[in-house]
């Protein structure tokens, strides 16, 4: 398969595995709008969902995908686990693997702990989020959302709030990039990675003028913590220099696409009328995470893209 | 002891000016003499050197040794045999164990842990500050009539600005240096490696440049102010470089050193979340490696120190956020060393062999770094031109934890004399 074993991100990922990944998930939308929503594909698979980090949304659309093919599926969180008792990764890995399992999907704090696992165990491993390196299935499920509306080549799609501490923008970044649209990032820069222009992204710290040049508006999650360490000052001056207003967008020259990867903080980094407005797309992106992860999970248990249309039908592919 | 002479090698001597092809007679624990066709004397062992490089064995102002602690990354003596496996005689043992060496009964046990194992000198470096923990001054007095050469809190910074004043003051009376870790801890909280492009693009804390330079600005303007002597423990960046070059210019007492690994590699190393890159200061950039190397040779960056760092063979075996910093250097400095500086002409051996082994001793005042007669009897004789390949399952230190596995390096210990006795013999035979 050309994906290979392990989804970790897709900043390693050419233009082609892109497509192929959009295109497969395609057929698998409309398994999730069936009255029976379970095709065989990943009958007799076994998946861990290893979730090291707190998650809610990520962690319930990977098991609907899990559920929806047919997977057999474990849910281990860090809370309660061996990992709470001291167990290292490694040693996490090798008993794993000892348990004859098919796919790991991961979720940990650490940047390259979804690579540091692939690297130790034979089984496929997804990254569901690591760290403030990637979360893969997050921009390929953006990418989708984008491209249901419109050519991502020659979009101009900025991503907005604390690219800093976001795996969400790495992914949306190198995703974008490798199919062609323009990217920019804003926020103060207390918030940017130093040198972040170095990854090929325009930079704008003025929100305004990030809505005068886009297309698409990706409005990251402003955490708390970011206050208490000392980033910025306020969630309340957050809001009145980089919130994306209904006012900012009504004097924007075009209509603006606006995604957000969730959880919403209203009020912070994004207006209630904005999300809840006709541009947003939020919820498609929640619809169309279940599609993506469906494809990731197909292609890497070496599922063929051409069947996709008839692994989605019945039980003889 | 029997005399021993080293036959027919290039000797290279920098505290004499010395560089020519002759033969080094020890006797009773000292050089007796150096010259060419001189007779042997009755009873000494003959060590043929021939194409070897003779030179004052090195000397190193900054290994961690482990010991007491973490006997399982290394001990005294383990440590020992890896430094005189890589060329040194005489290595500088920071304080950093557990427990801390911060009195003279803990200087005392390095030293009879040295003398047990009777293989390198070990020299204890005693802390500045009680348990490392930035308060109290120790009694360096007390200390140095142990038998520390000097003081740190090497791991972290002196922790302020007052304790340093008080620190580079109070040494004068004892002629240490003190040796400061220039790191500002408000700006690399939770960074694993250096703050750039490679980075960003991992999603790794950004350890910034400046972390380093604003220590190292405060440091200077405090040896200035109390005309102590400070010597900065591996600078890693440009900056430090411009800032430390310009107060020697204005007569201020510093003296600074670089690791090996930061004259060969830069950040990019840790592409792949490989945690033998991963080091406190951290890799940086090519413009800072070209930095260092020339500010290591126009003299601004006094000479090379390994910060030897062994951890257990599964301690880099983690997620790079949670895995220890640091790298063992002792056997692999020479190499690198010879790779970088002095196979593409930066440096020639004489000066190599000043900042390895003369000017290191100059720093701390130790007995070692010069082949002149009643000196130590202290030697390296090592083959410049032979290659080999580093393999860190034959290391002689207890830990393997190498950025530079599989590299091919230049330059094969031989011989290693302390004292007058070979303490190492290195075959010709490393694959």
């Amino acid at each position: 398969m050309a994906l290979g074993k392990d989804l970790l991100g897709l900043e390693h990922l050419t233009a082609e595995d892109l497509l192929l990944i959009l295109d497969t998930a395609e057929p698998f939308k409309e398994v999730s709008e069936r009255a029976i929503k379970k095709v065989p594909a990943l009958r007799g698979k076994t998946i861990v969902n290893l979730f090291f980090e707190a998650s809610t949304r990520t962690r319930i659309s990977f098991e609907f995908a899990e559920k929806r093919l047919s997977a057999d599926t474990v849910n281990v969180s860090a809370s309660g686990s061996s990992v709470q008792k001291g167990e290292n990764l490694v040693d996490t890995a090798r008993n794993l693997e000892a348990m004859k399992i098919d796919m790991v999907v991961i979720r940990h704090g650490s940047s390259g702990a979804a690579r540091f696992l692939g690297e130790r165990i034979a089984s496929n491993v997804i990254n569901a989020g690591d760290g403030k390196h990637e979360h893969p299935t997050q921009g390929l499920l953006d990418l989708l959302t984008i491209r249901d509306r419109r050519p991502i080549a020659g979009t101009k799609a900025c991503i907005v709030g604390d690219v800093l501490h976001s795996r969400v923008a790495r992914s949306n970044i190198w995703g974008l990039l490798k199919l062609g649209a323009e990217v920019a990032v804003c926020g103060p820069k207390s918030l940017l990675p130093l040198g972040i222009e170095g990854l090929g992204v325009r930079v704008f710290h003025r929100i305004e003028e990030a809505i005068a040049w886009a297309d698409v508006l990706n409005v990251l999650r402003l955490q708390m913590e970011r206050m208490e360490s000392g980033y910025i000052p306020s969630q309340r001056e957050y809001y009145r220099v980089f919130g994306v207003t209904l006012e900012r967008l009504e004097r924007a020259p075009r209509e603006l696409l606006i995604l957000h990867p969730g959880p919403m903080n209203r009020g912070v980094e994004i207006d209630s009328r904005v999300a809840d407005g006709p541009h947003s797309v939020i919820l498609d992106q929640v619809t169309n995470g279940v599609a993506v992860r469906m494809a990731v999970l197909y292609l890497l248990a070496g599922g063929r893209p051409e069947l996709a249309e008839a692994a989605k039908g019945g039980g003889d592919h | 002891m029997k005399p021993l002479v080293l036959k027919g090698g290039r000797v290279v001597d920098p505290s004499q000016r010395r560089d020519e092809v002759a033969d080094v007679v020890l006797m009773g624990g000292t050089v007796a003499g150096i010259g060419r066709g001189q007779g042997t004397p009755d009873g000494a062992e003959v060590l043929d050197a021939a194409g070897l490089v003779v030179a004052p064995g090195f000397v190193d102002l900054h290994v961690h040794l482990r010991e007491p602690g973490r006997e399982d990354a290394e001990t005294i003596a383990t440590g020992a045999r890896a430094a005189v496996a890589g060329g040194y005689t005489t290595v500088c043992a920071m304080p950093n164990t557990d427990p801390v060496c911060d009195n003279q009964a803990a200087v005392g046990f390095v030293l009879k842990q040295a003398r047990e194992a009777g293989l390198a000198h070990v020299y204890p470096i005693g802390a500045v500050s009680l348990g490392q923990r930035g308060e109290y001054l120790t009694e360096f007095g007390e200390m140095v009539a142990a038998g520390a050469v000097a003081v740190s809190d090497d791991g972290k910074p002196v922790a302020t600005a007052h304790l340093m004043r008080t620190a580079l003051e109070y040494a004068q009376t004892f002629g240490i240096p003190v040796i400061d870790h220039c790191e500002d801890h408000s700006l690399t909280a939770g960074s694993a490696m250096h703050e750039g492009l490679v980075s960003a693009r991992l999603g790794l804390k950004g350890w910034p440049r400046s972390a380093e330079d604003v220590v190292v600005a405060r440091d200077l303007a405090l040896a200035e102010l109390t005309g102590g002597h400070v010597h900065l423990a591996h600078m890693s960046t440009a900056g430090a470089a411009r800032l430390i070059r310009e107060a020697k210019a204005r007569g201020v007492r510093v003296t600074a050193e670089v690791t090996p690994h930061h004259l060969a590699l830069t950040d990019a190393c840790c592409e792949g979340y490989d945690t033998n890159a991963k080091m406190n200061p951290p890799l940086r950039e090519t413009h800072d490696l070209e930095a260092m190397r020339e500010a290591l040779v126009d003299g601004t960056i006094d000479c090379i120190a390994t910060d030897h760092a062994p951890h257990p063979y599964d301690a880099k075996d983690q997620e790079f956020d949670d895995a220890p910093f640091g790298i063992v250097g002792l056997e692999t400095a020479l190499g690198v060393a010879m790779v970088e500086l002095v196979a593409p002409g930066r440096m020639g051996l004489p000066a190599l062999i000043h900042r390895m082994a003369t000017r290191p001793a100059e720093i701390a005042r130790l007995p070692a770094g010069t082949l002149r007669t009643g000196a130590p009897a202290d030697v390296v004789a090592f083959d410049p031109a032979a290659e080999w390949t580093v393999d860190p399952t034959r290391f002689f230190s207890k830990s393997r934890n190498t950025p530079f596995a599989g590299r091919r390096l230049r330059g094969l210990v031989r011989w290693t004399v302390v004292g007058g006795r070979v303490a190492h013999a290195g075959g010709g035979a490393r694959p």
